[in-house]
C-alpha cells in the first residue's frame, strides 16, 4: 500500500464529524460596512502609505509626467516594462526620447536573469485592482507582465485604476468569481518588501523591491 | 549529519535547558521584551472585542468544518492540482518526506536549494539531510538565515532569531560573511543579508517553501511573508517544491480572507502581511518566468494520530500564528529552545506528542500553569489547556490496551500512582484522615529537611503540631 493510501485509509477511519458550513458572506455582511468610491480610495491610500509606500494621484493626462518625476526624484534613468500593454507602450513612445533607457520583458527569464537581478532598478505594472481594507494591490502577473518584475526590481512602481477598489479581499474574489478559475498566480502586495527579523526593528528592502510606488488613476485630478 | 544535530529528546535536558536560560539575564530581556512587542502589537489590531469574538469563532469553524472533511478535501486538492499541473507526493515519516525531496534533486542535478521559510521542513529536518546527500540547502528568510549562520535552531515559529541581539548578528556577520566589516546597523544588516541571498536566488536550482493554505476547490497554495524571500523562491529557480502538514487544507477559497485576517494580526499584529502568494500552477505555455515543474509533497508525520480522537483532533485546527507563546508565561521565561522540539511553546506541546511520541515528550505538558492565555488568544480558540490535561493523563496512566497515541503511559510510575492513589483514599475517607492528621502532628519532626524538588526553591514542608480540629474543639 502506498503512503497516500496508509494515510487515507486512517483519516477515514476515524470518527466522523458533522460540523456546520460556515457562512463567510454572513461575517462579513455584519462587520465591515462598505463605503463609497472616494471613502474606498482614502482608506487604501492611508493604509498603504502607513506601510511605507508612496502613493500619487494621477490622471490619464499627466501620469507619465508624474512616472518621470518619481524616476527623476530617485536618480533612475532605467525602467522595465511590457511592450504588449497600453501603458507599457506609452512609457516606451516617450520615455528613450527623454533619456530614459527602456527595458522591456520580451524573453524567457533564462536568457536574461543576470540583468534581471543585477541591472534592473525599476519596473512599472498595473495593478489588476486594490483592496481598501488592507491597503492592498492585487496583481495578476501574465505573459506580459510576469512575475518577477514586481519582484526583482529595487523600485516597483504600480499604476492602478482608483475605480478598481474593493472594500475587502472577501469582495474582490466574490465579485470576480476567483474560485471559478485562478492564473499560475495572484498577489496580494501590501507595501515594500520588509522584515523585523533583527530585534524587532523594522528594515525595509529585505528580498523584495525596497520602494512600491504607487500611481492612482482617476479620471479628474483629485 | 553533522555533530550539532538536534536529536528530538525533549524530555532530556528540559529541565536544565530551562534553568539555563531562566539564569541567562540576557537571554530572559531578549524575550520579555519580544514578547511584550508581540502582545501590544496584536492587541492593537483588536480593539473590538466583539469583532475578535465573532471573527475567532468563525475561524474555528471554517478550521473544524474542513478537518471534518480532511479526507475528502485531500483528495479534491490532489486532483485539481494534479490538473493544474502541480504534482503531488505523500509522505508518513520525515524520512519519507527527506526522500522525495532529495530524490527530485537528484533528478535534475541540484546543487543549490533556497528555502523561504517553512516550519514543516524544520520538522524533517532537511537542511542536514540534504547536506548529507550533497545538496546545499540555504535558508532565505532573514531570521531564518541568521539561525542557520549560527548553526542553531529557530526559537520561534514567526521570528526565528528572536533570542538573538543585534550585537550579537552583527558579529556573527562579520565572523561568517565574507568581505564584511562590524555593524550593528539594522538597516545595513539586512542589506548584507539581502545581498548575499540575491545571488543564492539566481543562482539555485531550486526553491522551497512552505504552505499557509491549501485550497482545495481551486487547487492554489497560498503563502503569507513580509520579506519577498518567498516569492523568490517560488519564482525564480526553475523547481519549486512546496511541503505542508495534511491538516492545513481549506475547501473553498472564501474561506481564506477571514484565516488570513486571524493570522497576521494575530502573529505580528498586522492588518496583513506584505505578500500573500497565491500559486495555482508551474509556469504555462507563453509565460516568461516562473518554475517549470510545482511539487506539494504532503506530510502526515503523526497529524492522523490526532486526528483520530475527537478532542485531540481539534489540536490539528492550529494557522501556526505564535501568538499562543507570545502570551504564555513559561516560554517568555525559558524560549523556544528548551523545549528541544521543532515547535515550542504552548502548541509545541499539544502537537509534539504526535510527531515524536510521548515517551519523547511526557514532561511536556507539564511545564504549563495552566493559566489559559494560550487558549484565550488563540484565533482558531483551540482549548490548548483542556489539550494539556488531556495529554498529562495519557503520558502519566498506566498503560493500557488500545492507546490513543504513541508512547502512552510513558511517563507512568507505580510509586506516583500509588501515592496519589493512597492520598485520594486518606481524603476521601473522614476516619482514615483523622488518623493519618493524627499521626502527622504528632511525628511532625520526623518530615527531613530536605524533599526534593519542593525545597530547592522553597522551605520545608512540616505538618503543623495541632490540628485544625483540635484547635476548634479547644475553642469549644
Amino acid at each position: 500500500m502506498s503512503a497516500r493510501d496508509r494515510i487515507l485509509n486512517k483519516l477515514k477511519a476515524a470518527p466522523r464529524q458533522d460540523k456546520a458550513v460556515p457562512d463567510v458572506a454572513a461575517w462579513y455582511a455584519m462587520h465591515r460596512t462598505p463605503e463609497d468610491k472616494a471613502g474606498k480610495v482614502q482608506r487604501f491610500r492611508q493604509c498603504i502609505e502607513l506601510a511605507h509606500a508612496e502613493v500619487h494621484a494621477v490622471t490619464p493626462a499627466d501620469w507619465l509626467t508624474t512616472l518621470r518625476e518619481v524616476l527623476r526624484s530617485k536618480g533612475l534613468d532605467k525602467i522595465l516594462v511590457s511592450e504588449e500593454t497600453t501603458h507599457g507602450c506609452a512609457v516606451l513612445d516617450e520615455f528613450p526620447r527623454q533619456g530614459v533607457d527602456c527595458q522591456v520583458y520580451d524573453m524567457a527569464i533564462e536568457a536574461w536573469k543576470t540583468e534581471m537581478f543585477n541591472a534592473t532598478p525599476a519596473s512599472l505594472t498595473a495593478a489588476r485592482a486594490a483592496i481598501a481594507e488592507t491597503g492592498t494591490l492585487i496583481l495578476w502577473p501574465d505573459a506580459a507582465e510576469p512575475r518577477l518584475m514586481s519582484l526583482v526590481p529595487p523600485v516597483h512602481i504600480v499604476l492602478l485604476d482608483a475605480s478598481r477598489i474593493y472594500n475587502t479581499f472577501y469582495e474582490a474574489m466574490h465579485s470576480e468569481g476567483w474560485k471559478d478559475g485562478l492564473p499560475t498566480n495572484a498577489l496580494l502586495v501590501s507595501g515594500p518588501s520588509k522584515t523585523a527579523d533583527i530585534q524587532q526593528t523594522l528594515a525595509y528592502g529585505a528580498h523584495g523591491p525596497k520602494e512600491l510606488v504607487v500611481l492612482l488613476l482617476t479620471e479628474d485630478a483629485q | 549529519m553533522s555533530e550539532h544535530t538536534l536529536h528530538f529528546k525533549p524530555a532530556e535536558g528540559f529541565r536544565a535547558r530551562s534553568k539555563a536560560v531562566v539564569d541567562n539575564p540576557f537571554l530572559r530581556q531578549s524575550f520579555r521584551g519580544a514578547m511584550d512587542f508581540l502582545m501590544s502589537k496584536r492587541a492593537a489590531q483588536f480593539p473590538d472585542a466583539e469583532e475578535l469574538a465573532s471573527l475567532r469563532t468563525l475561524g474555528e469553524s471554517i478550521r473544524q468544518y474542513n478537518l471534518a472533511k480532511l479526507p475528502t478535501l485531500l483528495e479534491q486538492l490532489e486532483a485539481n492540482l494534479t490538473r493544474n499541473g502541480i504534482q503531488v507526493h505523500w509522505a508518513e515519516t520525515p524520512e519519507e518526506a527527506n526522500a522525495i525531496i532529495l530524490g527530485i534533486c537528484q533528478r535534475i542535478g541540484a546543487e543549490l536549494m533556497v528555502k523561504g521559510k517553512s516550519m514543516v521542513s524544520e520538522e524533517i529536518e532537511l537542511n542536514h539531510a540534504a547536506e548529507a546527500a550533497g545538496v546545499a540547502a540555504l535558508e532565505s528568510d532573514m531570521g531564518e538565515y541568521i539561525v542557520q549562520l549560527a548553526d542553531e535552531k529557530p526559537s520561534h515559529i514567526i521570528m526565528p532569531a528572536i533570542h538573538k541581539t543585534k550585537e550579537e548578528i552583527a558579529r556573527l556577520f562579520a565572523d561568517k560573511v565574507e568581505g564584511v566589516d562590524y555593524t550593528d546597523n539594522v538597516d545595513a544588516l539586512i542589506q548584507i543579508g539581502r545581498n548575499v541571498l540575491r545571488q543564492k536566488f539566481l543562482e539555485a536550482d531550486i526553491g522551497l517553501s512552505g504552505v499557509n493554505f491549501a485550497v482545495a476547490e481551486t487547487g492554489t497554495l497560498c503563502l503569507v511573508e513580509n520579506e519577498g524571500n518567498g516569492r523568490m523562491c517560488t519564482t525564480a529557480p526553475p523547481v519549486h517544491i512546496a511541503i505542508t502538514g495534511i491538516e492545513k487544507i481549506v475547501e473553498k477559497l472564501e474561506h481564506i480572507p477571514p484565516l488570513l485576517s486571524l493570522l497576521t494580526r494575530s502573529a505580528t499584529g498586522q492588518n496583513i502581511s506584505t505578500y500573500f502568494n497565491m500559486i495555482s500552477s508551474p509556469r504555462q505555455p507563453g509565460e516568461k518566468d516562473g518554475p517549470a515543474e510545482v511539487h506539494l509533497v504532503l506530510l502526515d508525520n503523526g497529524r492522523s494520530q490526532a486526528y483520530a480522537d475527537e478532542q485531540l483532533r481539534k489540536t490539528l485546527q492550529c494557522i501556526r500564528c505564535g501568538a499562543c507563546m507570545n502570551h504564555c508565561p513559561v516560554y517568555t521565561r525559558i524560549g523556544g529552545h528548551a523545549y528541544g522540539t521543532t515547535y515550542p511553546g504552548p502548541i509545541g506541546k499539544i502537537i509534539s506528542p504526535h510527531m515524536l511520541g510521548l515517551d519523547a515528550t511526557s514532561s511536556m505538558a507539564t511545564a504549563s500553569s495552566l493559566c489559559g492565555a494560550c487558549g484565550e488568544v488563540c484565533p482558531v480558540k483551540i482549548p490548548i489547556p483542556e489539550l494539556l490535561m488531556r495529554l498529562r493523563e495519557e503520558a502519566f496512566t498506566a498503560p493500557h490496551a488500545n492507546p490513543s497515541m504513541l508512547g502512552q503511559g510513558a511517563g507512568y510510575s507505580w510509586l506516583m500512582t500509588s501515592v496519589w492513589k493512597g492520598w485520594a483514599a486518606v481524603y476521601r475517607s473522614p476516619s482514615l484522615y483523622a488518623v493519618a492528621t493524627w499521626l502527622g502532628s504528632r511525628f511532625a519532626w520526623l518530615m527531613p529537611a530536605k524533599q526534593g524538588a519542593w525545597t530547592s526553591v522553597r522551605v520545608p514542608l512540616k505538618p503543623a503540631p495541632k490540628r485544625l480540629r483540635d484547635m476548634l474543639k479547644d475553642r469549644g
